[in-house]
């Protein structure tokens, strides 16, 4: 287990110095020159050398690479051109909007997930798993802003019981600042429960139709035990996949609803420095979701070891 | 007094009918054995009496264990039955077990299921059971996961869960059918030992005869769902009554009638030293590669027209051998000439005409969606001028009527054919570019003995029409001994013997050979069975 994780834990340092690589030079290796990029075509030429300075760009691109990442290490990362604020700061305020309605979403997402397809599966043909399926076939195929917008007109506007819109912040106690959460969670959590279940059931038909589990009803295991005990685990592997894939969509790709909901969120932080050009913003951002990402792979890397001992032993 | 009591058991799924009034019955103690070819039933049987049947299944009959009618218990007195009263071995060991739970944990299941007790305890009893299997606690702990045993030792686990809480039955579905033969002599040891020990029932499906006459007491032989003959085995053997039961033993004896050998011909296929090496996954990260030689140094000719055999045990390197003779993958030392080329993945595609080969699945080994003639033409992308038009039709006629079936069956797909027609059309493929040499890995091992018989018949007449060489691939020693002149036998990557088919069967020399043999189950013969109750019947 320990070699295992090791070699996971090898291949998440290489991805990242392999990224940040494609990130950088993509970025500020393409041709022309970045500072006349970012400031447009009708830029005066001093203000252009100004921040060609600024950003560092008479030293050789080694040295850029290498004092951009060990900024980064350092919690560093840069000042943004546009704002006039430290990178850091504003990935720090948004960071702790975009990570939990994400989390919060998967959260809700797997919730429901999971039992809907476990009883879907445990009921194939009939007329509740045919419910199921129905319902998940219009979650995948609606959009989640259609949902954000009937959740606002129901819940907001209609009910009143939550606000259309904004992040009250963290500092308001989290009770509050969950509930700000809850409609664009639920909005985001709903297609991908929808996919999550669909993958829960067949994976799970899957498993019902092993030998293993025909074992275990004739030890004198129920169904539903069977079902349960040995088909759940075996089923894991597929879901979990998915699972660790739509946190890496939560998290960068929620911004239509970050949109909907005026929540100042990672997504439209990317969205308004890619309008803005302010290249040290995009690049950093983009860095650290890239980080996310690959954590995450790892993560379900080492979750697939947890669930499944032949994982573990092989060297 | 009797412990299972299966009687008029009729089945239907749907509109189709599986079992007609099926009636037989087991003593305690007693080794009942259901045979038949695929489709007869037997397995359908043991469901029923494991009440583990599909949904749609509808039935009427008894089933009574003791005094017991299985048929009328609810669902949650049929689950306190199950693995407490009846236990059941399946086929197929490497995927009976759960691949995520320890071997200590799928035992000890059985025994919490059925009764209260602290977990040690059940634990403690699950190493007992399975030591008395032959699993003892300090080569294989309770900690043990399934992936790190092998199939025997994987059914011996199974075994332990089936008989953990000392069941008054044990059914065993096809026990040994996918384990090799010295694997399969211990196992079925294993269960004549237990039931003697715990004097259980013990309701066996089986295809395979030999097994059948060596372990049973009693037989039942299934046809299409119905029982045709059931008797004591020692009776049965010399007394059969019913034309299926005859013929069923009768094929599974098949002598197939070979043409006599010719001497002289020269060397088609000459393998040297062939040396085949697996790279293992490196175990340190700079590490130097280690490898696995699956082929040692392996030497042999094949003359024109000659029939050999290749047997061994799964892993010895039959199949890698035989990857390397089809120019598959490469050697790492020695060398392979087929017909005066040498072999190797990159050799010219006009130089794999005259080796051909028919692979053991006749269910995968084809594209669902081609039509037969198309699959049979596919051989011809090696020639340079394949035949068109009415030439190709002709051609594939002939293949085709070669095989013994219709020139028209080339418009058909492959679903429309059963095993066996699958079988025959694996071969015309592998003849259609008139081949000197083909190689059959397996080819008859997945048919019903009936089938079986025809296709080696088959072989044989067409080694006879085209003066054929093959090599036969089987782990089967009886199939072997019936149709090859010569016969390798492989342990460990290397050839241990080698010599007349004959003279290695009566007087192997290499202890492995006899090991082999010794362990394959033969039928016991049928006419000196049925000669000598005769006498023993006959008056004083």
């Amino acid at each position: 287990m320990l070699r295992y994780t090791l070699k996971r834990a090898l291949s998440l340092g290489l991805s990242l110095v392999v990224a940040s690589l494609v990130i950088f030079f993509v970025i500020e290796v393409v041709p022309g020159d970045p500072a006349s990029f970012m400031l447009g075509l009708n830029a005066q030429p001093d203000t252009i050398a100004a921040l060609r300075s600024e950003l560092g760009l008479d030293v050789s691109k080694l040295e850029r690479y290498l004092s951009w990442v060990g900024g980064m290490l350092q919690g560093d990362f840069g000042t943004s051109y546009t704002y006039r604020t430290p990178v850091t700061e504003m990935i720090g305020d948004r960071i702790w909007v975009s990570l939990p309605l994400a989390l919060y979403a998967l959260t809700l997402s797997t919730l429901i997930a999971f039992p809907a397809g476990i009883y879907a599966a445990s009921r194939r043909g009939k007329p509740g798993d045919m419910a199921v399926m129905g319902a998940t076939q219009l979650g995948v195929a609606v959009p989640n802003f259609w949902f954000a917008m009937m959740l606002v007109l129901i819940f907001a506007i209609n009910l009143r019981w939550f606000s259309a819109g904004g992040f009250v912040g963290w500092e308001k106690g989290v009770p509050a600042a969950m509930k700000s959460l809850t409609l664009p969670a639920i909005a985001l959590a709903l297609p991908q429960s929808a996919i999550l279940a669909r993958v829960m059931r067949s994976a799970l038909l899957d498993v019902l139709g092993e030998d293993f589990m025909r074992t275990a009803r004739a030890k004198g295991l129920t169904r539903r035990q069977a079902l349960m005990r040995h088909g759940l685990r075996n089923a894991l592997i597929p879901v979990l996949t998915i699972i660790g894939m739509q946190f890496s969509f939560l998290l960068a790709g929620a911004i239509i609803i970050e949109q909907v909901f005026f929540l100042p969120g990672l997504g439209r932080l990317i969205f308004q420095s890619i309008s803005a050009r302010d290249l040290i913003v995009v690049e950093s951002v983009v860095m650290l979701l890239v980080f996310l990402v690959i954590l995450v792979t790892f993560l379900v890397d080492l979750a697939y070891a947890a669930v499944d001992p032949r994982l573990r032993s092989r060297t | 007094m009797t412990l299972l009591s299966v009687q008029n058991l009729s089945l239907s799924i749907g509109p189709l009918s599986i079992l007609k009034e099926v009636t037989f019955s087991i003593a305690p103690g007693e080794i009942v054995a259901v045979t038949g070819e695929s489709g007869s039933g037997k397995s359908m049987t043991a469901l029923a009496v494991m009440q583990l049947l599909p949904e749609s299944a509808r039935t009427s009959g008894h089933i009574m264990l003791r005094d017991e009618e299985l048929t009328a218990q609810s669902e949650k007195s049929l689950c306190a039955m199950r693995g407490n009263c009846i236990g059941m071995v399946f086929q197929e060991p490497m995927t009976a077990l759960n691949p995520l739970h320890t071997i200590g944990q799928q035992v000890a299941e059985t025994i919490r299921m059925h009764a209260v007790m602290p977990k040690a305890e059940a634990e403690a009893q699950a190493a007992a059971m399975l030591t008395r299997v032959g699993l003892p606690q300090d080569r294989f702990p309770l900690s043990r996961y399934p992936h790190e045993l092998s199939g025997g030792q994987r059914q011996r686990v199974v075994i332990a869960m089936a008989i953990a809480r000392r069941p008054r039955l044990l059914i065993a579905d096809e026990p040994t059918t996918a384990l090799d033969v010295t694997t399969q002599a211990k196992i079925l040891d294993l269960l004549k030992d237990l039931v003697e020990e715990f004097d259980m029932g013990l309701l066996m499906i089986t295809h395979d005869l030999a097994v059948v006459a060596d372990m049973a007491d009693r037989i039942v032989v299934m046809r299409k769902g119905e029982v045709v003959e059931q008797g004591d085995t020692k009776h049965l053997l010399a007394h059969m009554q019913h034309p299926y039961t005859k013929a069923l033993f009768a094929a599974s004896q098949h002598q197939v009638d070979l043409p006599n050998a010719e001497d002289g011909h020269a060397a088609i296929l000459s393998v040297q030293n062939a040396v085949r090496d697996y790279a293992l996954p490196r175990t340190k990260l700079f590490a130097p590669r280690s490898f696995h030689r699956a082929v040692k140094g392996i030497s042999f000719d094949i003359h024109q027209g000659e029939r050999v055999g290749l047997v061994g045990e799964s892993g010895c390197g039959k199949s890698t051998l035989t990857r390397a003779i089809l120019g598959l993958e490469p050697l790492q030392d020695g060398s392979i000439t087929a017909f005066g080329t040498a072999v190797a993945p990159d050799m010219p595609a006009q130089a794999r005409i005259k080796t051909q080969v028919v692979f053991q699945d006749p269910y995968s080994s084809f594209n669902p969606r081609h039509k037969v003639g198309r699959i049979l033409t596919e051989p011809f992308h090696l020639v340079d001028t394949p035949p068109t038009g009415v030439a190709l039709t002709q051609v594939i006629g002939e293949v085709l009527t070669d095989v013994g079936l219709q020139p028209s069956d080339a418009q058909k797909y492959i679903h429309e054919f059963s095993g066996g027609q699958r079988q025959r059309i694996a071969i015309a493929r592998a003849l259609i570019t008139k081949p000197e040499l083909i190689i059959f890995d397996e080819a008859v091992s997945a048919l019903d003995v009936s089938i079986r018989a025809q296709i080696l018949d088959l072989i044989a007449g067409l080694s006879r029409r085209h003066n054929l060489a093959y090599l036969f691939i089987s782990h089967d020693l009886s199939v072997v001994r019936s149709v090859t002149d010569r016969v390798l036998v492989m342990q460990n990557g290397e050839i241990v013997e080698q010599g007349e088919t004959e003279t290695v069967f009566t007087t192997p020399m290499h202890p492995y050979t006899q090991t082999l043999i010794n362990a394959a189950p033969v039928l016991p013969d049928l006419a000196a069975l049925s000669d000598k109750t005769e006498t023993a019947h006959a008056p004083a």
